[in-house]
């Protein structure tokens, strides 16, 4: 199975560096092992487990071997119960530790939902601020080859919706780093989605040690004309759109957001203060998702600025089917945002 | 049953606190209709052994984990009193500053990380503590006080594997009062719970009368002591039974669930007096000693309300307070 293998193979764009000829290239697992080994052996409170996190393939690579240097005390195996594993890194987390728990997947996230939403997620609240829960867990959205409806769910719509987690998607090899850091260092719950086809990129990547402010979303390309507010890979769906539409005249603002909660809405509505037009691109379900709700608060707090409707891209609202057709028919792209940005300048392709 | 080879003081508390935990639960229920306390209580009348046997054995940095039902737990485990009452006034000057409630107790100070209101949300967290001990080698326990209800949960399962697994210093208390609201444990459960016998006996278990706060004291110093010694979890089922309704105040029988003979049966094993008696016959304390007791928890029940009654309320606009963590 192709998906299976790590190949970093593909440089992402050179959003940081004016030149990059002198800075390190990592892998993106890499970045985010690299960070994770840092924060072990900085901080003896972190410590890192999920199912398989030990094994060959270490977690797509990001704890690869990590066991090895820190002990099966700091970086284990664990049962697959996924609730209790939640709460137990909460509970871990009250008595003084810092855990890192992972899941290759978010579907499986749903099993731990209890823990995470009614527990650990407005433990630091509901004693008014007696008890906080610094936890980090991470998932990693699949895609293709069948990995149908349930290996393939990008979920942040839903834990968006959850006051008190805050909700990170990096889509650089630099962020993954700095913001797998910050998670650790935070002192709330913190949830990381990554997605997959990140894990084809290669980026420049600074070997010491850094954080990512949590909260603050980042300005990938300047533009006067339209702004493309993306997370995840789909940043790098909007960022060849955009190379596409400049050709044709319309320079595209696109927008990073890295973190879903805390939203950074002085970003979005200072470039829409700008542009007048904004597309919002998700790798994820439109209903009740981040579109809608960033689509809602532009036009609650910003919707003198629009000169036009707001667009959205975003999955169909079906559960992701396995066959490579349907999987053509149900995924969102570049095309699919160049198609509709053209629809807002009402270009005809 | 010989009293002789507990130490004097110690049968003094294990009464004293009892009685004090009876007495607050009496008092909340006695002024619950004024409709001041705006917080849904779940009255432990009738388990106030378990609470207190269990927490008898345990010093002040160990752990506790428990549930809705938790004005027991917070108290035997020395949560300040003053705070909790506040809390069910919903004030400021509450244990969780107004935003918990009833159902959410917490007192740091002492170990006790909070009480959570989902069935079993405890379990998992108790656990965790245990796994934070054992990671940062401390001197100190962890212990998990949990329901029948939670009792048929997936998440006690999970726990106790990974417990057993790591040989954490947890001590699982089960506390079977036979009902979750009006549904009884026979209508639930299809036998003894399956936790009384792990392969290679990897986690001692037993069953205690858990309206003899002696039979508890007993059973959970065996189990503290093995997490003491790091030698890994231990299980007590501790059979009880709610004497009050659900949730509320006062008695329930009038919803035809149960009969009233029931609950007078079970009124005659109450914890509280059948103790006073067994001390009293056996001359550890003597009426005049009791008598003492109540006046001094009735002096420090009023001043609790007084405090919580005339404390400050939370202000509307600090509703987004404490949502994260600087």
């Amino acid at each position: 199975m192709p998906w299976t293998k790590n190949k970093a193979e593909v440089n992402e764009p050179d959003y940081y560096f004016e030149s990059s000829e002198n800075v390190r290239r990592l892998s993106y697992s890499e970045a985010i092992r690299e960070a994770l080994d840092q924060a072990l052996g900085m901080d003896q409170r972190v410590f890192i487990m999920g199912q398989g996190v030990d094994d060959p393939s270490g977690m797509f690579g990001t704890t690869l071997n990590l066991h090895k240097k820190y002990g099966s005390q700091r970086v284990f195996d664990t049962p697959l119960a996924e609730n209790a594993l939640t709460g137990i890194t909460t509970g871990a987390a009250m008595g003084g530790m810092r855990p890192v728990y992972f899941h290759n997947r978010p579907d499986f996230l749903f099993l731990a939902m209890d823990q995470l939403v009614n527990h650990a997620s407005k433990w630091f609240y509901m004693f008014g601020g007696a008890v906080n829960v610094p936890i980090v867990l991470w998932a990693c959205i699949g895609r293709g080859w069948g990995s149908a409806a349930q290996h393939s769910q990008a979920l942040q719509g839903l834990f968006m919706h959850i006051p008190g987690l805050k909700l990170i998607m990096p889509s650089t090899c630099y962020d993954s780093k700095g913001l797998m850091l910050a998670a650790i260092a935070d002192n709330n719950p913190v949830l990381i989605i990554e997605h997959r086809l990140n894990f084809r990129n290669k980026g420049c990547v600074p070997e010491e040690p850094y954080r990512v402010p949590i909260g603050k979303g980042i300005i990938r390309k300047k533009g006067k004309d339209i702004t493309f507010v993306a997370i995840s890979h789909m940043v790098t769906e909007a960022y060849s759109a955009a190379e596409e539409l400049s050709r044709e005249g319309i320079e595209a603002e696109i927008i990073d957001l890295r973190t879903l909660r805390p939203l950074d809405e002085e970003i979005i509505l200072n470039s829409v203060s700008k542009t007048g037009r904004l597309l919002i691109a998700d790798c994820g379900w439109k209903t009740g998702g981040i579109t809608a709700e960033i689509s809602a608060m532009v036009a609650e707090k910003g919707f003198e600025l629009l000169k036009a409707p707001i667009r959205r891209v975003a999955c169909p609202d079906v559960p992701t089917p396995s066959g490579f057709t349907l999987e053509e028919g149900f995924y969102v792209g570049s095309n699919d945002i160049l198609n509709t940005a053209r629809e807002i300048f009402q270009i005809r392709a | 049953m010989d009293l002789k080879k507990y130490p004097h003081k110690l049968l003094v508390k294990l009464y004293f606190d009892m009685l004090r935990i009876r007495k607050v639960q009496l008092h909340i229920e006695s002024l619950y209709h004024l409709d001041e306390m705006k917080t849904p209580i779940h009255l432990s009348i009738g388990q106030e052994a378990i609470a207190v046997g269990v927490c008898a054995n345990l010093r002040q940095n160990d752990y506790i984990s428990s549930s809705h039902r938790s004005h027991g737990h917070y108290l035997a485990k020395g949560g300040d009193l003053k705070a909790l009452i506040a809390e069910l006034y919903c004030r400021e000057t509450g244990c969780s500053r107004g935003r918990g409630g009833s159902m959410h107790l917490v007192d740091t100070s002492v170990g006790h990380m909070g009480s959570s209101s989902i069935v079993g949300g405890g379990i998992p967290i108790g656990t965790g503590l245990g796994l934070a001990i054992q990671m940062k080698a401390e001197d100190r326990i962890s212990v998990v006080f949990f329901g029948d209800g939670a009792a048929e949960e997936g998440v006690l399962y999970e726990s106790i594997n990974f417990a057993i697994l790591k040989k954490l210093p947890v001590v699982f208390v089960y506390e079977n009062n036979n009902f979750a609201v009006c549904s009884r444990v026979s209508a639930r459960q299809a036998g003894e719970i399956i936790f009384h016998k792990t392969p290679n006996d990897a986690m001692p278990s037993q069953t205690v009368n858990g309206n003899s706060v002696m039979e508890v004291y007993e059973a959970t110093q065996q189990a503290v002591t093995r997490a003491r010694q790091k030698a890994g979890p231990s299980f007590i089922e501790c059979k009880t039974y709610r004497i009050r309704g659900h949730a509320g105040a006062g008695s329930d029988e009038k919803l035809g669930y149960r009969t009233a003979e029931e609950i007078c049966e079970w009124e005659a094993k109450c914890p509280v007096r059948t103790f006073s008696g067994l001390l009293l016959r056996n001359g550890v304390l003597n009426e005049t000693e009791i008598q003492v007791m109540q006046e001094t928890i009735d002096c420090e029940i009023d001043e609790a309300f007084r405090f919580a009654q005339s404390s400050p309320l939370p202000k509307p606009e600090d509703v987004t307070k404490y949502l994260f963590c600087d």
